[in-house]
């Protein structure tokens, strides 16, 4: 098992926001292609604020403790607070992560900006986007791996 | 809480006979066996003894067997070892699709060297086919190597078969990784008609640092390490004396207690696989339902991810393994796994168990208990599971 912070621990094991939303304002689907894993963001909006938010994830450990941790920072948010939220302001929350596992902060990240372009897309009658395959990264950050 | 191991492929508790034979190693008699002294005269005789409990376990004689480093290691030995020492005869290798990475990184490392390499394909319970290996059988194959149970799905290969197809089509050698298998099934060399094995003694109570090498008289392999004369000039440097006493421990105690072992593993396999195919749905067993290791299971629960599984058992006190791509350190999912046609999204749900003489029937109740609830914790948090419950609703 990689070695995790307390924080991520705390999060895997107690995971806010897991579920569905019926009748979601938008829903940020993606794939991992590094390891096949899915992460699945859910938002409910209110005078472009994330109302309500929730989260499903097949996925590793980081993988849950950072879709949760991401809930967590943008739920009450604005949009724009949203969009500005990396994965590097994910793994910080969670007391960072091990290097393998930045690729699975990536994810929520991601995910949560494709929920919100979702849920843009289906206001201006674009959307739904569906699921997406985030591009497969570059084969440098497999480095990474190699230090881990 | 009790803490159960079901990973001892990764590591198993010495028993305290082996610590015994060790113990004098370390501080008193600390010579060098290859001394003229008197100091030398209890390490000296302690290899001699050790070689001789390796070679019975093995029905080998005690010259043909070489203590290494590790498991590891004596593929490699097996493999480059031939590999040099054979190149002007040729080039070809023989491998299968489902073995260690200490087999398939090394025949890797010698096809960038010039050699080349076949790596026989196995069906959906990860058995080689003997046919395809003499159908693979060139002039210039030089090595089959084979291994004799796999260290993720437990299926056992029939070996015997295999190395007498290569004995008779083609002047190449027979090696074959018995690094799990060992300890657990008979792995009679005379039987199985090889020229080589590997097996691994801390695998079954022995200490780590030592591994095993059966090298048949005859049989010519280049030394790894060159120097000395230690291990009839095999394997050059100071040999690892507590190691090789404490490895030689775990044989006597192997070739005593095999059928004992099997007896004892049994109904705890046989309860793990009815308790957690008759508690889960959309869970499956995989390797050989009958030719398969005692102490081996490998199951695939859908929709989940193994990390996160193998998190959350760990903290019932139940040590696990997977071969999903999340928990491997390369995020790559397991190349058994692919090989007997598992999706990658399914492999993903790896659930990798190895037993060992710790567990009990009490153990096999308690995991088939706790497993259902982490299963649907995390089918509760999955988008696939979800989407499947839809489907099944409509
Ligand atoms: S989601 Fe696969 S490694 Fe994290």
């Amino acid at each position: 098992m990689p070695v995790y912070s307390e924080k991520v621990m705390e999060h895997f094991q107690n995971p806010r926001n897991v579920g569905e939303i019926e009748n979601a304002d938008g829903i940020g689907e993606l794939g991992n292609p590094t390891c096949g894993d899915i992460m699945k963001i859910y938002i409910k909006v209110k005078d472009d604020k994330i109302d309500d938010i929730k989260f499903k994830t097949f996925g590793c450990g980081a993988a849950i403790a950072t879709s949760s941790m991401v809930t967590e920072l943008v739920k009450g948010k604005t949009l724009k607070e949203a969009e500005r939220v990396s994965n590097e302001v994910v793994a910080e929350a969670l007391d960072g992560l091990p290097p393998v596992k930045m690729h699975c902060s990536n994810l929520a990240a991601d995910a949560l900006h494709l929920a919100v372009e979702d849920y843009k897309a289906r206001k201006a009658g674009k959307g739904p986007i569906g699921r997406v395959e985030t591009p497969e990264h570059d084969e440098n950050e497999h480095d990474l791996l190699e230090h881990a | 809480m009790k803490i159960i191991n079901f990973d001892h492929f990764a590591a198993t508790k010495m028993r305290p006979e082996v610590r015994e034979a060790m113990e004098p190693f370390f501080m008193q008699e600390y010579g060098n066996p290859q001394s003229i002294h008197t100091l030398a005269d209890e390490p000296r005789e302690a290899l001699n003894k050790a070689r001789l409990q390796a070679a019975e376990l093995l029905n080998a004689a005690a010259n043909e067997v070489i203590f290494t480093g590790s498991g590891s290691e004596s593929n490699n030995l097996a493999i480059k070892g031939t590999a040099f020492a054979r190149m002007d005869k040729g080039k070809h290798i023989i491998v299968s699709k489902i073995e260690h990475f200490s087999v398939l990184n090394a025949v890797k490392a010698l096809a960038k060297l010039g050699f080349e390499v076949s790596e026989i394909p196995v069906d959906k319970y990860g058995s080689v086919d003997p046919m395809d290996v003499k159908n693979a059988l060139r002039k210039d194959t030089i090595l089959v190597s084979i291994t004799h149970a796999s260290n993720e799905i437990g299926t056992i290969q029939d070996i015997k078969e295999i190395s007498k197809i290569v004995h008779e089509n083609s002047g190449a050698y027979m090696h074959t990784d018995a690094n799990t298998s060992c300890g657990f099934i008979s792995t009679d060399v005379k039987e199985l008609g090889i020229d080589m094995l590997s097996a691994a003694p801390h695998r079954f109570y022995g200490p780590k640092g030592t591994g095993l090498f059966y090298l048949k008289k005859g049989i010519r392999i280049m030394p790894l390490i060159d120097g000395g004369i230690q291990e009839f000039g095999r394997r050059a440097g100071t040999e690892n004396v507590p190691a090789v006493a404490g490895a030689g421990v775990a044989c006597e105690l192997a070739k005593k207690e095999l059928k004992d072992r099997t007896a004892h593993l049994l109904p705890i396999q046989k309860d793990i696989v009815s308790g957690v195919l008759g508690s889960l749905d959309e869970v499956y067993l995989n390797g050989h339902p009958e030719k398969r290791l005692p102490n081996n299971l490998n199951f695939v629960v859908k929709y989940i991810e193994g990390e996160s599984m193998l998190m959350w058992l760990n903290n019932n006190g139940i040590m696990v393994a997977s071969g999903s791509a999340c928990t491997s350190k390369i995020l790559k999912s397991s190349h058994v796994l692919s090989a007997i046609g598992v999706d990658p999204a399914l492999a993903q749900g790896s659930l990798l168990i190895s037993l060992g003489e710790d567990n009990s029937l009490e153990d096999a109740a308690y995991f088939v208990k706790e497993l259902p609830g982490v299963v649907n914790k995390l089918r509760e948090m999955s988008p696939l599971y979800e989407e499947v419950k839809k489907k099944n609703k409509v």
